[in-house]
Order: C-alpha cells, then sequence, then structure tokens
C-alpha cells in the first residue's frame, strides 16, 4: 500500500495547485476572498468581518491604504487586501475570474466594461481627478506650460493611452492644441511618475494627486483650467463577492463624508 | 519503468503543455492575420528579433571570454565573482531594470558621464532594450560555456602549444572548435531568454511602439485592451520559439550531455 500512496498524493497536490491558481493570476492577494487565519468562519453573508480584495486604479494608492486602515479599526475583524494597477489591466483581471470584491476604476470607461461583462453593478462615481506636469525638481528642461511639452529635445514620459492616465492626458494635449511625441509610454501612472523622479525625462503628464504624494521627489507645474482634463473615479461591489457585506461596507465607507474627506485631502475633488 | 515516475511525468507534461494548447485553441484563428498584419505587431516582431540577436551577438563577444576566464584563471575571490556575474540569471528581471536605471540612466553612476560626454542617454531607445536583454540573458551564455571550457580536453591545447602555437591561436583554433557545440546551445539559450524578457526592458528601456515595444511588451500591454489580439500575439512568439527549438533540435540534442 505505501507504494501506491505517495504517487496519489503527489496528483492530489498537483491538483490543488493547479486549481487554486486557476484563475488569480495577477492578483497579489496571497488568499481568496475567504480570507485566512480563521476568519472564513465569521464571514457569513451579513457580518462586515473576514478579508475582502479591493482592486483599484494605481493612482488611489496612497488614499486607499489610508482609508483602508481606517476601515479595518473601525470594523475589527476586517482586513483589506489591496490590488492597485492600471484600471484596465484590474477590469481584465477581474473578467479572467480573479478574486476580487472591490473595483475602484480611474474612468468610467474601465468600469463599463467591467458592468457590461455582468461583474459588477450600478457603480457610483466618487472622486474626480485632473492632470499636473510632474518634473524632476531641479526641472532640467525648464519646462512652465503645456506647450513646452511639445518642444523639440524635451523627454516626456506618458501613461499609454488604454489606461485613463494616458488617455486624459491626450485630452489635455488636444484643449491645449498641442502635439506631444512621448520617449516612453508607461504601464499606469506610479511607473510614468517613476521615470520623472529619477530624472529619466525631463517631464510626465500625471494626475494632481500623484504630483501630490509624491513630496519632494518631483516638482508640479500647474495646467490651467481652460486646457486642463478630468476624469471620473467610479467603484462597485463585484457580482462574484463572497463576501458581499463587507465589500458593500467599505464602499459605503468611501463615500462616507470621512472616506471623501481623506481622498479630498489627497488632492481629488468631489465629482 | 516504475510506474509512479511515469505517473508523475504524465502529470508534468500535462502540466506543461495544457496552457500551451489552450492558446492554440483559444487564438482568433479566422482574423488572425488581420491581426498580424498591424504595423505595431510587425514592428513589435521586427523590434523582438534584431534586439534579441543583437544582444545574443554581444554576449558571444563579451561572454566567452568571460567564461574562459572563469572557467581557468585562479584567483582570490573566483567563487564570489562567479556567483556576482551569474546573478542577473536568479535576480528578478525588474529589479535588474532598476539597476541599469541606476548605472546607466541618464543620472546613473555611469549614465550622467555618458550623456555629458557623448551625449548618449540609453533608457527609451533601442540600444537599451540591447543593453538589458544582453544583461539578463547573457550569463545563460556564460554558464553553458564555462562548464563546456571546463570539461574540454586540455591534451589537444598542450599539443598545439608544444607544436608552437601561440595561446592566442591556440585558443581560436583547438578550444573553441572544441567547445563549439556548447556555443550554439548557450546562444540558443541566450537568445530565448533575451526574446521573452518583459521586465527589465521595461523598466529600464520604457515601452514605444516601433521603438522599445517588444513582443512581450506588446502581448502585455494587448491583453488590456484586446485579448484576443495578445492571444494572436502570443501565438506569434511561441511559434518562433518552436521554430528555433526545432531548426536547432539536433545540435542541440547532441550538446546536451557536455553542456
Amino acid at each position: 500500500m505505501p507504494r501506491t500512496a505517495k504517487p496519489l498524493v503527489a496528483l492530489v497536490a498537483v491538483g490543488a495547485l493547479l486549481t487554486g491558481c486557476g484563475g488569480s493570476s495577477g492578483a497579489n492577494s496571497p488568499s481568496g476572498t475567504s480570507g485566512s487565519s480563521g476568519s472564513s468562519s465569521a464571514t457569513s453573508s451579513t457580518a462586515v468581518a473576514g478579508t475582502i480584495n479591493v482592486f483599484a486604479a494605481a493612482s488611489l494608492q496612497k488614499a486607499f491604504t489610508t482609508l483602508g486602515s481606517q476601515f479595518e479599526r473601525k470594523n475589527p475583524g476586517t482586513k483589506v487586501v489591496f490590488n492597485f494597477g492600471p484600471s484596465s489591466g484590474l477590469a481584465e483581471q477581474i473578467s479572467q475570474g480573479a478574486p476580487a470584491d472591490v473595483f475602484a476604476s480611474a474612468s468610467t470607461k474601465t468600469m463599463d466594461q467591467v458592468v457590461t461583462s455582468g461583474d459588477a453593478a450600478s457603480p457610483t462615481d466618487f472622486v474626480t481627478n485632473t492632470m499636473e506636469i510632474a518634473v524632476p525638481p531641479d526641472n532640467p528642461a525648464g519646462i512652465t506650460s503645456v506647450a513646452d511639452l511639445a518642444k523639440k529635445g524635451v523627454k516626456v514620459a506618458l501613461c499609454q493611452t488604454d489606461v485613463p492616465c494616458g488617455a486624459t492626458a491626450l485630452t489635455v494635449f488636444q484643449n491645449a492644441k498641442v502635439h506631444v511625441t512621448p520617449v516612453t509610454e508607461e504601464i499606469d501612472v506610479k511607473a510614468t511618475l517613476g521615470k520623472v523622479s529619477l530624472g529619466e525625462v525631463d517631464a510626465g503628464v500625471v494626475y494632481v494627486t500623484d504630483v501630490r504624494a509624491a513630496g519632494t521627489s518631483v516638482k508640479g507645474i500647474e495646467i490651467p483650467s481652460d486646457v486642463n482634463a478630468s476624469t471620473t473615479y467610479p467603484i462597485a461591489t463585484l457580482t462574484s463577492s463572497k463576501n458581499k457585506a463587507t465589500a458593500k461596507a467599505f464602499v459605503d465607507y468611501v463615500l462616507s463624508p470621512d472616506g471623501l474627506a481623506a481622498l479630498t485631502a489627497s488632492g481629488f475633488s468631489k465629482p | 519503468m516504475p510506474w509512479p515516475l511515469a505517473l508523475t511525468a504524465l502529470v508534468t507534461i500535462a502540466f506543461l503543455l495544457v496552457p500551451l494548447v489552450g492558446l492554440v485553441i483559444r487564438a482568433p484563428w479566422r482574423n488572425l492575420g488581420h491581426v498580424l498584419a498591424e504595423t505595431q505587431v510587425v514592428e513589435a516582431l521586427r523590434l523582438s528579433l534584431v534586439c534579441a540577436s543583437a544582444a545574443t551577438v554581444l554576449s558571444l563577444v563579451f561572454g566567452v571570454p568571460l567564461a574562459w576566464v572563469l572557467a581557468r584563471a585562479r584567483f582570490r575571490g573566483h567563487g564570489l565573482l562567479r556567483a556576482l556575474v551569474t546573478l542577473p540569471l536568479v535576480l528578478p528581471p525588474v529589479v535588474g531594470g532598476v539597476a541599469l536605471l541606476l548605472a546607466f540612466g541618464r543620472r546613473g553612476i555611469v549614465g550622467q558621464y555618458l550623456d555629458s560626454w557623448f551625449g548618449l542617454t540609453l533608457p527609451f531607445t533601442t540600444l537599451g532594450v540591447v543593453v538589458a536583454e544582453t544583461f539578463v540573458a547573457m550569463p545563460f551564455l556564460v554558464v553553458t560555456v564555462e562548464g563546456a571550457f571546463r570539461s574540454a580536453d586540455r591534451g589537444y591545447e598542450e599539443a598545439a602549444a608544444t607544436l608552437g602555437a601561440s595561446r592566442l591561436t591556440v585558443f581560436r583554433h583547438v578550444t573553441l572548435p572544441l567547445v563549439a557545440p556548447s556555443l550554439v546551445a548557450g546562444s540558443v539559450l541566450c537568445w530565448a531568454r533575451a526574446l521573452g524578457e518583459f521586465g527589465a526592458t521595461i523598466t529600464f528601456a520604457g515601452n514605444f511602439p516601433g521603438r522599445t515595444q517588444t513582443m512581450p511588451i506588446a502581448v502585455y500591454l494587448a491583453l488590456e485592451r484586446d485579448p484576443k489580439a495578445a492571444i494572436a500575439l502570443s501565438l506569434v512568439l511561441l511559434a518562433v520559439s518552436v521554430a528555433v527549438l526545432v531548426g536547432l533540435r539536433d545540435r542541440w540534442l547532441h550538446t546536451g550531455p557536455t553542456a
């Protein structure tokens, strides 16, 4: 008997690995939605407890991390696990079955895709964000306006056009009637900001909130409101959530006066 | 053959092949031609092939002498040096990309002089892609060739030397032909690794169509916009990889034991 037991154990183990990994590619969360450390028993359909996975746009990283720990303090027994990234990439992960309970997108377009595919219903717009030019602290190319970004020899990093920060930056250029050719189209807004703070580019177009969150590592050049563009952030619980009560409680907290106060403190505007 | 081994091997085969089968089954065969005719795809494929080949040539030129030194020279700190130069084998590629920026970026410890003395900046250029791919892929060639140098029969070299050949002549006409199979194997490994390189490339060289957007980056970006296109692109990379492995199969199999 022992001779046959070993390969069976190996088979079961491989099977568990295969099913356990199915569909969770790209998600950072160490566990499924049912939570870890024995909290799954507390996760009934009505109780606000257990772990939720929140997929949120990269630009929300700082504000949501703060909100997450505030929410955990107010609701003992809960744990909020974040997966920050480009909105379009997160939407793709959700449609591939990644274990997410809440999705906060940096554009209504990306949220609409998730709603259309049936993964979310009735999203709420909770904040808007405008664009700003970020330059290295010493502003090597002497950037003062949007038009300066179109000058020859100025190295500009933008977000790729499929993510909201890239699409919104293009709207700014259209409004300002300039044509900007970037040296790189980065995956998301944090990658764009990183190229600026490392001094690899002369300027990047990112969100107002990113410039504020970056502190002294970059300098912000304001874009006048007549050419600036904004993007609207919707949030929704996901239909596949296994912890709907906690997911809804988190969304409610984001929409509460406390939540909005934390977001506006980061530079977001009310919709 | 003991059946537990055979059974486990079957599971392994399934594990390795099922994802590839998925790619083939889900591929948008009907509009495959349409997707692949897009200029951006053609550019990404061309860029990938050119950069991976350039990285392999650089790895041969600079990696073979290093492999020879590691295999033949004896000096203090030999083991440490060997570990350090083969570190990119295990280093997460994104970390490699960050490290390259800090070294050869516009404000990097070496890069700032490249910029101020020669006006040369590597990030966001095709040359930057080649540098990133070389950094990540060269160690595959170095370890393969180093093993061959180590196991090559020194008797031939000594015979050539007693017949009056200079040391460089011995190296070129005796040692190199001895390790030729491993050179091929190492080059293939290196080329394949460079072709698939993603993390270091996007971190160091960024993403711009036609200049730094290689196939793996195009696949990643397409997955967010148009998953069907991403599958089509993946299929192309798969076909290229299979073609290379099949094309070099005979030499590859021969070199197996000696490499």
